[in-house]
Parts: structure tokens; C-alpha cells; sequence
């Protein structure tokens, strides 16, 4: 760490932070104000019209308070947990863990078909996949409804939750997957050769051989996903939150209140609720990188 | 596990993967497309309707226009960013690192929508294409910084110092012989600020009014959430140019240096 700072180009200290300088004033702007300004918005009643929108009044805590009080953000909260849950730690966790076990054992060709299917499913634009997902859901000749003959069953009305987390889990595998692979090919094969010989069967040898190896792995992929999923936008892109909030995660829930029910203030106070989560994962993965030098 | 089990796996997870894919190959030469897989009649009828649409091309041509700009500031200031920051010990560069690593989790594009909005109303950028490429530049370049400082605290100094020895000024090391040598780490920073820009929603949805300034992945959007009947023909013609770039994207780089984890991290 020490040895790489060695300015060998001999810039000197003022060219480099010249050099950074355009990086940092773009992240300030960016970032930085608008994560700081959500503390002060979220302590008036702005509005995007109306009497609000020329003159908003501080408002202290009442934003949070209503919050707290309404059922509409506690069920949302809810619907967000069980994505979280559903989706990320056990849909691409179990998922990707079970791609990356499986397709070391089979020939190349399947290896890349399945592979390829997996990554594209994560780098396609959301609206593409978006819109697949409707129509391969839809009630209206989908093609689920065709394979399971289970005619005229509109998923994304009838199990809005169930369906979004099935596409998130569809959407994001990859990156486990992708992780889990690189994990695995860290795991010594002798030790797993000598597991088998004893009479381990494949369930004892991931728990004695292959898990110690990859704890921490399995924690960073936990909680980047879930970082990610819970900022994910795509539930609004299938479902626009509905019907009648049922598949309203915190995301989908502060575009409708904030930019499309024009209630400025008050979105901004969940913004930050949702800017508090991040941290606390986020301080989380950092002490792990820490740990792991 | 027997041979049977994986693969019955195998052919699980490829179903699963592949059957909601299918669509964007058969219905674009469908000439008509259902939601449903039909075996199609190899029609091109689909993208001559395409080519009559006036916001699909121009959507194209937007998302082309948002993700070159935005590709191009982020890895041009997270390469000198990085480059300064690896090398050269400025006053508050570890919390400067910390600082970025931690706001590139915590700030996110959802979690941020509200006060970014904002943000440009004040500043009368919004429905402005320069607006978004700023706000998306602003959100990458942390992550690509952090990817780029590794990759460059990872290559030898031995040739800068040379080239000192050799009476180089400082910004000629710079462009004739670091640039050379980070090259393969610039590529993957601007193959992933393509990639994240091409499929942008939000960004563009919260910040665009104007349906001629729409990007792609905002007008698709409004393509299938109109009200009334879905036009899949024009659908589906649309997903299958929008989605092309992309895919020759992933076939290029899976060719040429393989789909392994190098920091290839998306946001």
C-alpha cells in the first residue's frame, strides 16, 4: 500500500489535484449536494405546484411522523423487505451459487449457452426485459400461461409480488453466479477430491469444504445485491407499483408520492429513510474489504 | 450429485432463462407478433413499420448521443483521478477514497431521484440532454475511479521512471507512456459506462419531457404503457435494434478476453 504512492511521472502535488479536481467538483454536484439537500427537503412541505412550490414551509420532523403513520409507506417497506429477501439473498444467492456448483462438471458448449443466457438476462436495458417479462406473464396469450395451461391468469395483477421477485431473481443472477465462480475456483480441489474419497456426500462437502472457503464471499455478494435490489427501479417498469400498491417497493413508492403525486417534501424524507439503509449496508461491505487486507 | 440431477438442473435453469428471451427472437419477423412464441414467417415487415416511427430513431440516436458523452467524461476524469490518486500522496487522498467508495453505494440514482430533480430544475437543466449526461457522469465516475486506481496501483512504475530519466516532462510520460499501458483498464471502464448509459430508465424518464430528446429505454417504455392496444409490431422491432448493441457488445468482449470477474461491477 505505502509503496505504490511513489510519484513516479513527477507531477507534483498541485498538477494531481488539478487532475482530480474535475472528478470531485462532478461528484460533489451530483452526489453530495443532492444527498445533503434531501435532509433539508425532507423537512419542508414542498410541492412540485401550488401554493408549496413558491413557498415551503419548514415543517421539522411532521414529514417523518406522517410517514411513520402511513400505511401506504409501511407497506411498502414490507413489500421492499420481502423483495430483498425473496429475490437477492435467497433468489440469486441460491441460484448463482447453484449455476457456478453445477457448471464446472459440464461440457463447454452447455457451460457457455447457459452462461451467455445468464449474462444477457443482466446487461439487457430494464425496458427490454421489462416488457419480455409482460409478455411472456401476461394473461392475454403469454407464453407461461401456454406451458403451464393455466389460460387467462394475468400474473402481474394476480401475484404481483411473487412475479417481481421471480424477474428480479431471472434479472441479477449473473453477478452471483459470475462471484461464486471465481470463489470456487479458489477452493482447493484436493481437499474436495479427499472429502469424496472419505464418503462425503455433495450437501457435507459444501458445508466442510467448500463453505470455510467461501464465508466471505458468500457475506460481499450478500450484501451488494441486496444494496442493489434494494435500489431497484425495474418493479415500476413491470407493475408501476400496482395494482393498488401490492408490488410498491420503496423505490416505485417515492417516484409516485414525489415525482408523480408532486409531494416534493415528503419524498424526500423517505429518500433519506432509503439514503440511512444504504449507509448501514454500505458502512458493513466497507469493514469487510477492511477486514479481508 | 448423480448425473441425472445436474442434468435436469441444466435444463431447468436454461428454460428458465431462455423462455422469456424467446419473444425478442421470433415476434420482431412475425408479421403478427403476438405475446406469446409463435414459430415466425421470417418477415421484415416489422422494421419497415420501425422505420415510419418518428421517436424511434431519434431515441436511438439519443441513447447513442447520452451514453458517447457520458462514456467519455467518466473515463477521461476517473483516469486522471485515478491516475493522481494512485501516484501522487495529496493531502486527504484515503478519505477521499473512502468518501468515494462509500457514496458510490449510498447515493444511488433511486435513492437520489428526488433531490437530483431538484437540483437541475434549479439549475434549468431539465429537458436538457447535457443535464443527464451530467448527472449520470457524476454517478459513475466514483465507482470507475475505484476500478481504475486499482488497475493502475497494479502497473509497474518502472517505465514512468525511465522515461524521466530520458528528460520526459511530466504530462508526456502521461500520454505516451501511461495511457499506453492502462489502456485494457479504460476499455473496461468505458465498455461498463456504455453498457450502465444504454440501459438507462430513470435518469432520462425524470429529467426528459421533450419526445424528441427521449433516449431509447424511455420510449420503449412509453411504446408498451400507453393506453390502448400494445402496436407489437412496432415493439417488437424496436427491442430487437435497441437490444443488438448490447449483445454484440457482450459477444465481442466474451471473445476477446472472456466474461470472468475482472471488477467488472455494474451498478
Amino acid at each position: 500500500m505505502t509503496v505504490t504512492s511513489v510519484d513516479a511521472a513527477g507531477l507534483g502535488r498541485r498538477r494531481a489535484m488539478g487532475l482530480v479536481t474535475p472528478a470531485l467538483l462532478l461528484v460533489t454536484a451530483f452526489l453530495v449536494v443532492p444527498a445533503v439537500w434531501t435532509v433539508y427537503l425532507g423537512m419542508t412541505d414542498y410541492r412540485l405546484t401550488g401554493i408549496q412550490a413558491a413557498n415551503p414551509q419548514f415543517v421539522g420532523l411532521d414529514n417523518y411522523r406522517a410517514a411513520l403513520a402511513d400505511p401506504d409507506f409501511r407497506n411498502s417497506l414490507w413489500l421492499t423487505l420481502l423483495f430483498v429477501l425473496g429475490s437477492a439473498v435467497v433468489g440469486q444467492t441460491v441460484a448463482g451459487f447453484a449455476l457456478a456448483w453445477t457448471l464446472r462438471g459440464v461440457p463447454r458448449l452447455v457451460r457457455g449457452v447457459v452462461e451467455t443466457l445468464v449474462l444477457l438476462a443482466w446487461i439487457l436495458p430494464s425496458s427490454i426485459v421489462a416488457f419480455l417479462w409482460v409478455a411472456y406473464l401476461s394473461g392475454d396469450g403469454g407464453t407461461l400461461n401456454a406451458l403451464l395451461h393455466t389460460t387467462g391468469t394475468d400474473w402481474l395483477l394476480e401475484h404481483p409480488m411473487a412475479s417481481i421477485i421471480v424477474f428480479n431473481t431471472w434479472r441479477g443472477t449473473a453477478f452471483s453466479m459470475l462471484l461464486f465462480s471465481a470463489a470456487l475456483g479458489a477452493v482447493p480441489p484436493s481437499q474436495l477430491e479427499s472429502a469424496r474419497l472419505a464418503g462425503a456426500g455433495t450437501f457435507a462437502q459444501l458445508r466442510d469444504v467448500v463453505l470455510p472457503h467461501i464465508r466471505g464471499h458468500v457475506l460481499t455478494n450478500t450484501l451488494l445485491i441486496s444494496l442493489w435490489t434494494f435500489n431497484d427501479f425495474s418493479p415500476y417498469l413491470l407493475t408501476a407499483g400496482g395494482p393498488n400498491h401490492a408490488s410498491e417497493t420503496l423505490p416505485v413508492f417515492i417516484y409516485n408520492k414525489a415525482l408523480y403525486g408532486g409531494q416534493l417534501g415528503y419524498g424526500s424524507a423517505i429518500s433519506f429513510i432509503m439514503l440511512v439503509i444504504n449507509l448501514v449496508i454500505a458502512l458493513f461491505y466497507v469493514r469487510l474489504l477492511r477486514e479481508r487486507r | 450429485m448423480g448425473r441425472l440431477a445436474i442434468t435436469a438442473f441444466v435444463a431447468a435453469a436454461i428454460a428458465f432463462w431462455a423462455l422469456p428471451m424467446l419473444w425478442l427472437v421470433t415476434a420482431p419477423f412475425n408479421s403478427h407478433p403476438g405475446l406469446d412464441v409463435s414459430w415466425p414467417d421470417w418477415t421484415l415487415e416489422n422494421f419497415r413499420k420501425l422505420s415510419e416511427n418518428p421517436y424511434a430513431f431519434s431515441s436511438l440516436k439519443n441513447s447513442v448521443y447520452l451514453a458517447v458523452g457520458t462514456m467519455l467524461g467518466v473515463t477521461v476524469m476517473a483516469a486522471l483521478a485515478a491516475y493522481s490518486l494512485s501516484r501522487v500522496r495529496i493531502p486527504g487522498r484515503n478519505t477521499i477514497l473512502y468518501g468515494l467508495l462509500l457514496l458510490s453505494s449510498i447515493v444511488t440514482g433511486t435513492a437520489a431521484m428526488v433531490p437530483i430533480f431538484q437540483l437541475m430544475f434549479a439549475l434549468n437543466l431539465v429537458d436538457d440532454r447535457s443535464g443527464v449526461i451530467l448527472v449520470l457522469t457524476g454517478g459513475l465516475l466514483p465507482a470507475a475511479i475505484f476500478i481504475l486506481k486499482d488497475f493502475m496501483d497494479a502497473t509497474p512504475k518502472s517505465y514512468e521512471e525511465s522515461a524521466r530519466v530520458f528528460g520526459a516532462t511530466p504530462l508526456q510520460v502521461l500520454r505516451h507512456v501511461v495511457l499506453p499501458i492502462v489502456r485494457p483498464g479504460l476499455a473496461t471502464i468505458a465498455v461498463w459506462a456504455l453498457v450502465n448509459v444504454w440501459s438507462d430508465f430513470l435518469t432520462s424518464y425524470i429529467l426528459l419531457r421533450d419526445p424528441t430528446k427521449l433516449p431509447a429505454g424511455v420510449v420503449m417504455y412509453t411504446f408498451y404503457s400507453e393506453g390502448g392496444q400494445a402496436n407489437l409490431p412496432l415493439i417488437s422491432a424496436f427491442s430487437l435494434v435497441y437490444a443488438l448493441p448490447v449483445v454484440a457488445l457482450y459477444l465481442f468482449v466474451n471473445r476477446r478476453y472472456g466474461f470472468r470477474f475482472h471488477g467488472g461491477i455494474k451498478s
